[in-house]
């Protein structure tokens, strides 16, 4: 459904993303784990197009999106929450969800996503900029699932969020991830978040794709072992 | 810049002698509204020298807007803050920083077409205004201090990479350090470890106890493990109030806490 074939990705002259692939199946959740500096930001940010690519293919559902500018990539069924979240701090609450219905035929934010963080709903007419931090993460959350995505991509969803909310994240995204039919990719430092969420996991080292693991054969403890020096 | 600089951890032992007697930080009914919505709603707390105090509290208690009121971003619209013998209400931000207060936001903001070693230069005390920028000097002392900060938060082998190709945790680790090159007595930290791994934590929670031994520091931070390998105390805030305060391991078993914050 989601493939992702030989990607390449530089900063400058650092070859940071290193012939990556991997494809994601119809509701998959896969997660994305490694240290950090090993390339699991830059991989998203390709993959939306807010890295540029020196190589490789994404496709969705047959479609080559590797050429595509984002907002091309978002109207084909990617959806994006960026680490350090980049809500608008000028806009509402609502007009920021909303900022992300344009291809999604959404005219009102719809009750799910209320459901999901009332806190959001309680807050719906106050600017972006006034929410706190964990707040703000909830609502660019919210405003990437207003568009309906086929693919949602996710760069550390859980930072800022308070225990309680974490817990509760990883359970709903699940739900919300076969209800609605659409695929996670997720990138996460934090395992126990991760393991209530994923169906698969990959871990990325220097750049490239080293290890995967699915849900069923889980070895925590390897998992582990990459993921400190 | 100060010759008499002191570098935190070194000349403590690792923070083994603490004088944790006298209060470098007193608040008092602090209260502060948005849109008529009260942020802070009659906040008292008191914060001992070379004390780590940790807050934690659900999104939206006000754990941030507190330390935007204690760096003078956001002003109270009643209350008092006492540091030591000022009291910071009606002081202008700068004045705040040159008394000795320094604070690192939530996320990470550094010159990232910069290299690390520029960064920390720029932050040096002393540096500051036009004169002193053009006629700066990147001479023994200064390139020495900085090299000791850097190793101090784990950036040695990285002072001459851009510090926009550091990961998310080494651009934190990066503004920590920038805080220390102006060596301010309190330390106000948002969320440092937010983007971490696990290893980078515990590092960090090393730095931060390593810190302490000579300043005071008040953390927020969401990682109840991380919490507990640090805090001296932690305060509890609840809809911009206080609501309990102890160690790590009283206030995660307070049934209001769990209630509120940690989850069942």
């Amino acid at each position: 459904m989601f493939e992702i074939t030989g990607l390449n990705a530089y900063y400058g002259e650092s070859h940071i993303i290193r012939n990556v692939s991997f494809s994601v199946g119809k509701k998959e959740s896969v997660a994305i784990m490694g240290r950090n500096g090993m390339g699991k930001t830059t991989l998203l940010k390709s993959v939306i197009g807010m890295h540029p690519l020196r190589s490789g293919s994404i496709r969705i559902d047959g479609t080559e999106l590797s050429k595509a500018p984002s907002y091309d990539r978002v109207r084909q069924g990617l959806a994006f929450v960026p680490q350090g979240r980049l809500v608008f701090p000028h806009l509402t609450v609502e007009q920021n969800i909303m900022t992300g219905a344009e291809h999604s035929g959404h005219r009102s934010v719809p009750e799910y996503i209320y459901r999901f963080f009332p806190v959001l709903r309680d807050m719906r007419h106050r600017k972006g900029g006034n929410l706190s931090g964990g707040q703000q993460q909830m609502l660019a959350i919210a405003r990437a699932l207003i568009a309906e995505p086929t693919v949602l991509i996710l760069d550390e969803p859980t930072e800022g969020i308070q225990p309680s909310i974490i817990k509760e994240l990883a359970r709903t995204l699940g739900a919300l991830s076969k209800e609605r039919g659409f695929a996670i990719v997720v990138s996460e430092q934090l395992l126990s978040f991760v393991l209530d969420l994923a169906d698969r996991f990959l871990v990325l080292d220097r750049g490239r794709i080293v290890h995967e693991e699915r849900r069923e054969t889980l070895d925590q403890d390897k998992i582990r072992s990459f993921l400190t020096v | 810049m100060r010759t008499d600089m002191m570098i935190p951890g070194e000349t403590h032992g690792g923070g083994a002698v603490r004088s944790q007697t006298e209060q470098i930080l007193q608040v008092r009914d602090l209260v502060v509204s948005f849109d008529g919505f009260r942020a802070i709603d009659g906040l008292s707390l008191g914060v001992n020298r070379n004390e780590l105090r940790v807050i934690i509290g659900p999104n939206g208690a006000g754990k941030t807007t507190f330390l935007d009121i204690l760096c003078g971003k956001t002003r109270p619209s009643s209350g008092q803050i006492i540091f030591t013998g000022s009291e910071l209400t009606k002081v202008s931000e700068y004045k705040i920083v040159r008394l000795g207060v320094g604070r690192k936001f939530q996320t990470p903001s550094v010159y990232e077409d910069l290299s690390v070693m520029e960064n920390f230069e720029i932050s040096i005390p002393g540096t500051y205004g036009i004169a002193k920028s053009l006629f700066f000097r990147r001479n023994g002392r200064v390139k020495e201090r900085i090299e000791n900060i850097a190793e101090q938060v784990f950036l040695k082998d990285s002072l001459n990479r851009k510090a926009g190709l550091l990961s998310h945790g080494e651009k934190q680790w990066l503004e920590i350090g920038m805080l220390l090159t102006q060596d301010p007595a309190l330390v106000l930290l948002d969320e440092p470890v937010a983007g971490m791994s696990t290893h980078e934590r515990e590092k960090t929670g090393e730095l931060l106890k390593r810190i302490s031994g000579s300043k005071s520091i008040i953390v927020i931070e969401h990682d109840m493990d991380f919490v507990k390998q640090i805090a001296d105390k932690v305060t509890v805030l609840h809809q911009g109030r206080l609501l309990c305060e102890g160690s790590a391991c009283e206030v995660q078993s307070d049934a209001r806490v769990i209630d509120v914050y940690i989850g069942h």
